[in-house]
């Protein structure tokens, strides 16, 4: 396994220490320790890494500049609000803090370059130094001159620099229409199941055997591989399942037993699948809930469970009015509101275009002046158009029970859509009494 | 505290024709009191209620800095979450600010001084959010690009920091390294916490945007390993919001607990029971006051804050607008103040409708007597001011007593909440209430189920231990029917052997035959009857008790208009009555009369509402400049042509299309579109 880490720059020792740490990515972090070359060496300018969400390609970055005890800079773009602190950490990390200060304030570019060249002038590199830009993707919606002056960073600063962008999205999206320096590609691709089951197998209990623990978490991706393939979120589950697992060792003699195992284990995990993987419930619930089991069981509801939302009396009958308003055509008003409207039949204006149910469509906006149209004639007691009733319909836009479409500085005819599902809708309206599908034209 | 000083400002401007100064001082002083007290009352009410949730959240907090620190596997496996308390609070979204004060007061207090929160509207962006987070959890100004002059200021005061998380960092080490935490501030937790938690509160999550939210939350995660940062998330509606807004790889990074509030209705029901069911404040609310904030309370906001404000308005209004509300004050002072009554006073209280009823009931020579004796007026004023204390000290608790009566009866004839029933006090007498009669009929059918029974008694014991302003005559009638209505129950308790109860029953049988009634249906009539005759004296309508308008706040109109403004109308009212605002004697005229001294757009307004749904501009203006013309005595036809008058026309015409009177149509060249029809 070592073999794949050697190297001429670097010692056995830390190499050793390195593939030890990245179990299943000895080939990627080999082919990028062959790109680095040795350590006083010139590196290719820009290096482009991508893969899906936890492929390992920062913890590998990570890893192998840690230990290996190279001179580099992560920083994160998503923390990274403004150029600035991008130049700032870059430099900090190289230069020190001095160096950060000298960079004025709101710099450029040029200035970012001014100062590297400045303070390398001062203390050239002896070894290769990197940037670690994660999250690159963000880099796209920066400053259009950001992305090709990072990529060719070294011939602007002539120093021995190499930027290395992580991200999940892949080149060909990122390429500025202008043209820009090509980085070198490298593809970090998604964990096996063998690999990942050797992967999980690394963290486990220090109590149980290798063995017994690996037979577990094979158990354990039989359940979960077909749903989710993402290592940091099968992480999450054994350990999360470790009362209903302890219980087991406990009570079992043997550690050998594989299908006893299966058979007491499968129940919790398909349970877990539905609340723990989904973090309906969080871990540390899930352990309480585990161990008060025998007591009572489904005592725990999940996030998505309460969805019950208690409102004052002219909200719902505002927020009943918004739902008729952006589900029903404004042509149906009539139909629905005015008490002498005949008899029209659903087929009699129904247009081509509109054979689709609305609820399929989803939401349309509507103008204020609709909304409170129905509100008056849903609402069945007379309500004066008091200050609190146009409060009340904010205060349900800051609840994101209605959004609003037109911008916020637009005085005149604000427009809304609602956004509560029918689910929702119909438990409101079953606590005033009033019958919702009587007035949606879908249910005509 | 705000509120005593917002009184002194009323009171400086307050005209003060009605009143002598004596009179106005002692009230000043009186307001003062009642005002502390309640607001005393309502902080401690609301701290009590929040007591449960406020200290299972700390218990969390407390637990996840500590489990941090373990170094045992499953808390290993752990640490890469962000330990986040989801705290749902309900629709009442005005009361959520006292709520998260007193949290986070608690948590400086007893589990770290590092806390920080944060409110939607204050960060549009992740850089706003990260700078306020800083800002409040290191207690410095934050650098910032934009602003100029905070960094002019921030140089002078100190070293301006760069907005990342890792100044909070370098920030975190050096602090916890020099003083560590748990000896200066907080000694009295005791050291088993070496590093304090970093608090995050984000008081409204709804209205937080999405992405800078979940950027936030991704920024954060780098750093858990290092700081040890916590959030708690304040929630209105549902906690399911927390799935809508964040996606799952965001919300995978938090290991989420949620927290459950009382009801908005509870903390009503609560805060009525303490402030307004009771003896112990002098000023009260009459039915329809009640009424009016009950109704925005539960048609409108559901912001116990607000009901707690609209009893502090009644309150204000009431001292304001009653001069005998000095006598509203605790029994001595009132006594007191009786003594200082000047003639006008006096002259006040002999105009009261109850004092005329009250009256009218005397002999005649008494009646001389209090028409021009002052002195005798005074004591029977103090009198009978002790009587409406008793009145008072008997009314709540045969309330209560009639409310565990009736609320488990079917369909709740007198209501579920004893709001309701209290409602229905104040308006009338009770016992003339049809309610009432069906609730008596149906107490009355009620089986002899030892349960109920029991379970009533058990209230009457709860609310025995309750009342403790209860007169010791209420505690004597309590044991009464206590002791009538456990009596038969006791009986059947000891017959347990079956030749006993066969002997019993037999007994019961033969009763039955002669009496028509067990006894213990006998014992149940009386109780009730028992009931109903304390119910009948002193359940009576508070307007018939004498003086009851120095205590009662009756101006129900003036509550609704300050609390539940009308623009409409008050534009309507404005057109169509220019003097009610501007008060100037020539805009004075007679319904329907179109003044020529009224501003431009009433004039136009007026006109306006004779014409049909759409108005010809040309013939607008004709009407316009005949009505302006006849003021200044000119020649209409050369007014009209004036094109200083069409000017102000068309101003007032844009004016009246920016109010949302009239809109432009296309229906016809030169007219515009009528809005509105009907005053409201």
């Amino acid at each position: 396994m070592s073999s794949l880490l050697q190297h001429p720059g670097h010692e056995e020792e830390s190499l050793q220490r390195v593939s030890d740490q990245l179990p299943c990515r000895e080939v990627q972090a080999g082919t990028l320790l062959s790109l680095m070359g040795q350590p006083h060496q010139y590196s290719y300018p820009s290096i482009f890494i991508y893969g899906h969400r936890s492929s390992g390609k920062s913890h590998v970055l990570h890893v192998l500049l840690k230990e290996l005890e190279l001179p580099h800079a992560p920083v994160s773009c998503v923390e990274c609000v403004s150029v600035a602190l991008l130049f700032e950490q870059v430099l900090l990390s190289f230069f020190g803090a001095d160096a950060a200060s000298l960079l004025p304030r709101s710099p450029s570019l040029s200035d970012f370059v001014r100062v590297y060249r400045n303070q390398c002038s001062q203390s050239p590199a002896e070894q290769t130094r990197y940037i670690v830009m994660e999250k690159a993707e963000l880099l796209r919606d920066a400053d259009a001159n950001l992305l090709p002056a990072l990529l060719r960073l070294q011939e602007l600063v002539e120093d021995n620099v190499t930027v290395i962008l992580l991200s999940e999205i892949v080149w060909d999206k990122f390429r500025p229409n202008t043209g820009c320096f090509e980085p070198l590609l490298l593809h970090f691709p998604d964990y096996s199941k063998g690999e990942l089951q050797h992967i999980l197998s690394h963290d486990r209990h220090p109590s149980y055997s290798a063995e017994f623990y690996s037979s577990y978490i094979n158990i354990l991706l039989g359940v979960f591989y077909s749903v989710c393939r993402d290592l940091r979120e099968l992480r999450h589950l054994p350990h999360a399942m470790n009362v209903a697992f302890t219980c087991f060792c406990v009570s079992s003699v043997k550690e050998t037993d594989t299908h006893k195992l299966w058979r007491n284990m499968e129940p919790h995990l398909k349970k877990a699948m539905q609340t723990v993987y989904l973090r309906e419930v969080s871990s540390l619930q899930w352990e309480k809930m585990q161990q008060m089991e025998e007591k009572e069981s489904g005592a725990l509801r999940g996030l998505s469970a309460h969805t019950h939302v208690e409102l004052p009396y002219y909200s719902k009958f505002l927020l009943i009015a918004a739902y008729l308003a952006s589900y029903n055509p404004a042509r149906t008003d009539k139909r629905f509101f005015l008490k002498h409207h005949g008899k029209i039949r659903k087929t009699n204006f129904l247009k081509k275009n509109e054979k689709t149910s609305n609820h399929l469509l989803g939401p349309k906006p509507f103008p204020l002046d609709r909304l409170l149209a129905i509100f008056y004639s849903v609402v069945d007691s007379r309500v004066a158009p008091t200050a609190s009733i146009f409060s009340q319909i904010s205060s349900l836009v800051t609840l994101q029970l209605l959004t609003q479409v037109s911008h916020d500085d637009q005085l005149d005819a604000p427009k809304y859509k609602c956004a509560v599902s029918m689910d929702f809708i119909c438990a409101i309206s079953r606590t005033v009494n009033f019958e919702i599908v009587n007035y949606l034209y879908d249910f005509l | 505290n705000l509120w005593p000083s917002i009184f002194q400002g009323c009171f400086v401007f307050k005209p003060s024709a009605k009143k002598k100064k004596t009179a106005l001082s002692l009230d000043f002083q009186q307001i003062n009191n009642h005002q502390q007290n309640m607001f005393c009352l309502c902080k401690a009410l609301q701290d009590e209620l929040n007591r449960n949730i406020l200290d299972s959240l700390l218990d969390f907090t407390r637990k996840c800095s500590s489990t941090r620190q373990h170094s045992d596997w499953a808390s290993q496996m752990r640490a890469s979450e962000i330990p986040t308390a989801a705290l749902v609070l309900g629709v009442n979204v005005p009361d959520h600010d006292m709520t998260f004060q007193s949290l986070s007061d608690l948590l400086q207090q007893s589990v770290t001084p590092h806390v920080a929160s944060v409110q939607a509207k204050e960060c549009g962006a992740l850089k706003h959010l990260m700078k306020r987070v800083l800002e409040r959890l290191m207690d410095t100004v934050v650098d910032d690009e934009d602003e100029e002059e905070a960094e002019q200021t921030s140089a002078q005061l100190n070293k301006s920091v760069h907005c990342s998380l890792s100044t909070l960092c370098a920030w975190y080490n050096a602090k916890t390294k020099v003083s560590p935490p748990g000896k200066k501030r907080c000694s009295h937790v005791g050291d088993d916490l070496q590093s304090p938690p970093l608090v995050i509160i984000f008081k409204d999550l709804e209205a937080f945007n999405p992405r800078v939210l979940q950027d936030f939350i991704l920024i954060c995660s780098r750093y858990i390993e290092r700081l040890p940062l916590m959030f708690i998330f304040g929630i209105a509606t549902s906690p399911s919001t927390i799935q809508h807004m964040l996606p799952h790889s965001v919300s995978s990074l938090l290991c989420i607990e949620l927290f459950q509030s009382l009801s908005c209705t509870q903390h009503l029901a609560t805060v009525i029971d303490k402030l307004i069911l009771t003896p112990q404040f002098p000023f009260k609310l009459n039915g329809k006051v009640m009424q009016v904030l009950i109704s925005i309370f539960l048609y409108h906001d559901f912001s116990v804050r607000n009901f707690i404000k609209g009893i502090q308005l009644a309150l204000l209004e009431h001292f304001h607008s009653q001069p005998l509300s000095v006598l509203c004050c605790k029994k001595k002072a009132a006594l007191l103040n009786v003594m200082h009554l000047g003639p006008q006073d006096l002259e006040r209280i002999r105009q009261l409708q109850s004092f005329k009823r009250y009256v009218e009931k005397q002999d005649p020579q008494e009646q001389v007597n209090l028409f021009t004796d002052d002195t005798h007026l005074k004591e029977v004023c103090q009198k009978l001011i002790k009587n409406l204390r008793q009145y008072h000290k008997n009314y709540y608790p045969i309330l209560r007593c009639l409310h565990t009566l009736t609320s488990s009866l079917p369909r709740y004839p007198l209501g579920k909440q004893i709001r309701e029933l209290h409602l229905i006090c104040l308006d009338k007498n009770i016992w003339e209430n049809e309610d009432y009669q069906s609730a008596m009929k149906l107490l009355k059918m009620l089986a002899k189920d030892q349960l109920i029974l029991e379970d009533m008694l058990s209230k009457f014991k709860q609310l025995d231990s309750k009342s403790d302003s209860s007169t010791p005559y209420f505690a004597f009638t309590l044991g009464y029917v206590e002791d009538s209505i456990t009596s038969p129950v006791k009986n059947l308790q000891k017959k347990t052997d079956l030749f006993q109860l066969q002997k019993t029953l037999l007994e019961m049988n033969e009763s039955r035959r002669s009496k028509k009634l067990s006894p213990f249906e006998a014992l149940r009539n009386e109780a009730l009857e028992f009931i109903d005759s304390l119910v009948k004296s002193h359940l009576s309508a508070p307007e018939s008790q004498t003086l009851n308008e120095v205590c009662y706040y009756t101006s129900s109109a003036t509550v609704r208009r300050h609390l539940n403004a009308t623009p409409r109308t008050s534009i309507q009212a404005a057109l169509n009555i220019p003097y009610y605002y501007l008060q100037n004697d020539r805009l004075k005229t007679e319904d329907g009369i179109v003044s020529n001294a009224a501003p431009d757009i009433c004039i136009v307004y007026k006109l306006h509402l004779e014409c049909g749904r759409l108005i010809n501009l040309y013939d607008w203006l004709e009407a316009y400049s005949t009505v302006v013309s006849a003021a200044e005595g000119n020649d209409p036809e050369l007014m009209f042509l004036s094109l200083f008058s069409s000017a102000r026309f068309i101003r007032a015409v844009s004016e009246l299309e920016f109010l949302g009177f009239i809109k432009s149509t296309k229906q016809k060249t030169d007219h515009v579109a009528r809005l509105t029809w009907g005053g409201c």
